[in-house]
């Protein structure tokens, strides 16, 4: 077990060399710098602000300083945001991401493991048509229009009431959090849904389900000791990368939220093509999608007894 | 399975639902106990919003809205719009801008522009944040610091009419070297490398405010970067700044006008580009002056608000390639496309902004002449369509480049609704009427940069907003040595106009040569003008005095006040 976790965690930290250096490469191959901005400035001041940024050396110099620099946890300073260093940013807003994507994860895990059961329990009737309905379309309604559609009814409620149900937008407590949370995991809730109405579904004519029902066990034991606990496997399997992407891909609740987290950091400096940024958050995100993956990957072992690690 | 009764199957699900009931109880528990905790969490990290109200009398404090994170709070390297408007509130430099968009005293109590020096006379009750007095030795360092070349200043370049300024900049001088000195603590003479009429106007520009040394010295790099590392010289401070989220402005006690920063409090309580979210947080009456763009224009209407309109002073021209080899180096090529383009017709009956104003030339409508406007004193040339008029251009065109047929032209364009309205007019008109093919070129921001750098386009959609209150501000942009001038065009007459439009010093003189460039410009079709920008806003009824500038804060509040009768 610990020759395999250790055997992983190298790998893992190959992977974020490799995302590191392809992140890099890839982003010196787009066309257009971190400097050029809608005015041209002359070519003294560029000469100085490419002397300031290092940009005038050779790639592969950049290239070297950059991988010394990462190895120590130093991911420079930003191109926008001048005065900042990317690590700061990194400290500062991952926390918020990272609270609105548990809760986001929680949400979508719970209710798609709840709504997978119900739907299999009434498999062809009523409350599954209904909720698989509703799970096509958080499947494929974007997030951009499912938050601008439940900001505008946030906005109605509270006119409606005359007083704040539930804030607009802002972040602070955890009246900020609940609906840009439920957008956010809503389509992740979907996915599990169908993951988990199709898994109960298929263990139902598995042999120990059928074993278990000829020894009389009562159907509630069944349920919850046989059927639940096995169907959640695959949904335990998906919950590692989803957790990463709910972390990473909050940039537009972000933004309809005004909510300061990591992920409008993430893409707008792939915009603006801020070298630092965009190599500190894809090297930390990458970073933390590996970790997860291992994580799960060693949790399942523990879950599952039929996939454990021989050493 | 199936050879269970329906009866006894309907039951074992109905205890089935309800052993579900529970487990969906017990999420809810757990739901609840984690947002508990998440709440003490968040709590704990201090990023909170404040609570925002639009308006709010009993505190005279209200709240708006950002539309990005403030990137460069440090004034000497400052340029982007958002920072301009934070430090619009929180510094004054020598001069401002008064209500009546004239240039009038701020730090400095009065001013004397010569051929060759300026000098400023320093108010004696000017104070920093911290009580101590704002001297001559504050401007000389920020602009010294503006100029050095590891600074990395971009508009290092505003401060080259100074004295030795271009060569400290190069790294050939030290900035102890500048032509400024101090003769006592409230004189600032300005040593100029040129006669520059307008440096008074100049020094509006952040590049100019003030930075003490002590002070910058003590943030070791980090000046600018949070509320605590920066020194105030404005009507208001900054009480707290969380990044990307909120920055809180309150009125600095120490601050020498009454008649600025009446309100006692600007909360900035959001930090947002999406305009629904905008909209949204303004209805919800979390914040008092709300942007409208294109795609929440027709519900405010429908609303009926009073809808505000201001000219931002941004102008949006096509610009031709004039690099050898292209066919817009042909100037009756040029011609052709002058000559069928209804630019009233774009604006009126195509995009339908309101507050866009057709363009007609480089020069905006709100640039002041001797007297009046230029705009007035100097009347734009214009043409009316006339597609005969044109075609014959185009055939003389064809003839002269020795065409069989004229092949596909590029059109560089941003990807955004507007632009994609304004491309597909152009390349709709130029196929109906001349025959011509575009094709549409859509880039996101850098890349268009990178292409419009590297000439790599046939037209282009470009646009220029001003620096500084004077029209040299666009005047120069045709120079054939000015980067801006992405089509490359250089024309000998052009240069000498523009020569005598920075260094003479008599301002009729200086008028007429940007009348004459107005006139180049038109004659030898260097650029189309499309239209003057416009923005369209809401501002809640109570809130008065908010004043709309084209250069410095985009939206100033350092006048406004809350009248709660309204």
């Amino acid at each position: 077990m610990l020759r395999y976790t250790l055997k992983r965690l190298v790998l893992g930290v190959l992977t974020v060399w490799f995302i590191a250096t392809a992140t890099f490469f890839g982003m010196h191959a787009v066309p257009g710098d971190p400097l050029s901005n809608d005015k041209s400035t002359t070519a003294q001041i560029r000469a100085n602000l490419e002397a300031k940024y290092g940009l005038d050396k050779p790639l592969i110099t950049q290239y070297a300083i950059y991988l010394k620099n990462i190895s120590q946890g130093d991911f420079g300073i930003s191109f926008t945001q001048e005065n900042r260093q990317v690590n700061d940013i990194i400290k500062e807003h991952f926390p918020i991401s990272a609270i609105l994507g548990i809760l986001a994860i929680v949400f979508a895990a719970l209710g798609g493991i709840l709504w997978g059961a119900l739907t299999a329990l009434y498999r062809n009737r009523w409350p599954d048509s209904v909720i698989m309905f509703l799970v096509i379309l958080g499947i494929s309604v974007p997030s951009f229009v499912v938050a601008a559609i439940s900001q505008m009814f946030l906005v109605n409620i509270n006119a409606f009431a005359g007083t704040t149900i539930l804030p607009v937008g802002g972040w602070g407590t955890v009246w900020h959090m609940i609906v840009p949370a439920m957008v956010l995991g809503l389509s992740t809730m979907a996915y599990l849904t169908r993951l988990m109405r199709s898994s109960m579904l298929e263990i139902v004519n598995t042999d120990y389900i059928r074993t278990a029902q000829s020894k009389g066990l009562p159907k509630t034991r069944i349920f919850s000791r046989h059927q639940l606990r096995n169907a959640i496997l695959p949904v335990v399997t998906v919950l590692g990368p989803a957790i990463a992407g709910i972390t990473t891909g909050g940039f537009v609740v972000e933004i309809v939220f005004a909510i300061p987290g990591l992920g409008r950091y993430f893409v707008e400096a792939i915009q603006q093509l801020d070298y630092t940024v965009i190599m500190g958050t894809t090297v930390f995100y990458g970073a933390f999608l590996v970790f997860m993956v291992i994580l799960v990957d060693l949790l399942y072992g523990w879950i599952d007894p039929r996939v454990r690690i021989n050493p | 399975m199936s050879s269970k009764s329906p009866q006894k199957s309907a039951t074992s699900a109905n205890s089935l639902s309800r052993q579900l009931g529970l487990y969906f109880f017990i999420a809810i528990v757990l739901v609840a106990g984690l947002l508990f905790a998440l709440n003490q969490l968040a709590g704990l990290m201090g990023t909170a919003t404040q609570e925002a109200q639009a308006v709010d009398f009993a505190n005279n404090s209200i709240s708006a809205v950002l539309r990005e994170e403030p990137p460069q709070l440090d004034s000497s390297k400052a340029t982007d719009s958002t920072s301009g408007l934070v430090l619009g509130h929180i510094m004054e430099g020598l001069l401002r801008m008064d209500l009546q968009d004239r240039l009038s005293p701020a730090i400095a109590e009065r001013w004397e522009v010569s051929p060759t020096h300026a000098t400023f006379w320093l108010r004696k009750d000017a104070k920093w944040s911290d009580g101590k007095p704002i001297t001559a030795a504050d401007f000389i360092f920020a602009w010294q610091l503006a100029l050095k070349p590891e600074t990395g200043s971009e508009y290092a370049s505003l401060l080259y009419p100074i004295e030795n300024a271009e060569a400290i900049n190069r790294g050939e001088l030290p900035a102890s070297a500048l032509g400024v000195n101090a003769p006592d603590p409230h004189t600032l003479v300005v040593a100029l490398s040129r006669p520059i009429a307008f440096f008074d106007k100049m020094v509006v520009f952040p590049t100019f405010l003030p930075v003490r040394e002590d002070f910058y010295n003590a943030t070791q790099g980090r000046f600018g970067a949070d509320a605590k590392d920066l020194l105030y010289s404005g009507p208001y401070v900054i009480k707290s700044w969380v990044h990307g989220a909120s920055m809180l402005l309150e009125r600095n006690p120490h601050y020498w006008d009454n008649n600025r920063g009446k309100l006692a409090q600007i909360n900035f309580a959001y930090i947002t580009s999406d305009a629904t979210a905008t909209l949204n947080f303004f209805k919800d009456e979390r914040i008092a002056l709300a942007r409208l763009q294109a795609e929440n224009l027709t519900e405010a209407l429908r609303l009926k608000w009073p809808i505000r309109r201001f000219a931002d002073g941004t102008v949006f021209y096509l610009e031709f390639n004039h690099r050898e080899g292209r066919l817009s180096r042909n100037l009756n090529f040029r011609k052709a496309i002058q000559h069928v383009l209804d630019m009233e017709e774009l604006v009126y009956k195509v995009t339908k902004l309101p507050g866009y104003l057709p363009g007609k030339s480089l020069f905006p409508d709100w640039l002041i002449g001797v007297e009046k406007t230029l705009r007035e004193e100097y009347p734009a040339s214009t043409v009316n369509v006339n597609s005969t008029k044109a075609k014959a251009y185009l055939a003389l065109a064809q003839e002269e480049l020795g065409l069989a047929e004229f092949p596909e032209i590029t059109l560089l364009t941003s990807d955004n609704p507007v632009s994609n309205i304004q491309s597909e007019w152009l390349q709709e008109v130029l196929k109906q009427t001349l025959g011509l093919t575009i094709k549409i070129d859509k880039q996101i921001f850098k890349q268009r940069l990178a292409k419009m750098g590297a000439g790599e386009f046939g037209l282009l959609l470009g646009g220029w907003g001003p620096d500084y209150n004077d029209p040299l501000t666009y005047g120069d942009l045709f120079a054939s040595w000015n980067l801006n001038n992405r089509g490359r065009y250089s024309s000998a007459k052009m240069d000498a106009l523009i020569n005598t439009a920075q260094n003479a010093t008599a301002t009729p003189d200086r008028m007429q040569a940007f009348g004459a460039i107005q006139q180049q410009i038109f004659d030898d079709v260097v650029i189309l003008p499309m239209y003057e920008r416009g923005v369209t806003y809401v501002v809640h009824p109570q809130l008065k005095g908010v004043k709309r500038r084209v250069i410095g804060a985009e939206t100033d509040y350092t006048y406004a006040y809350i009248d709660p009768d309204a």
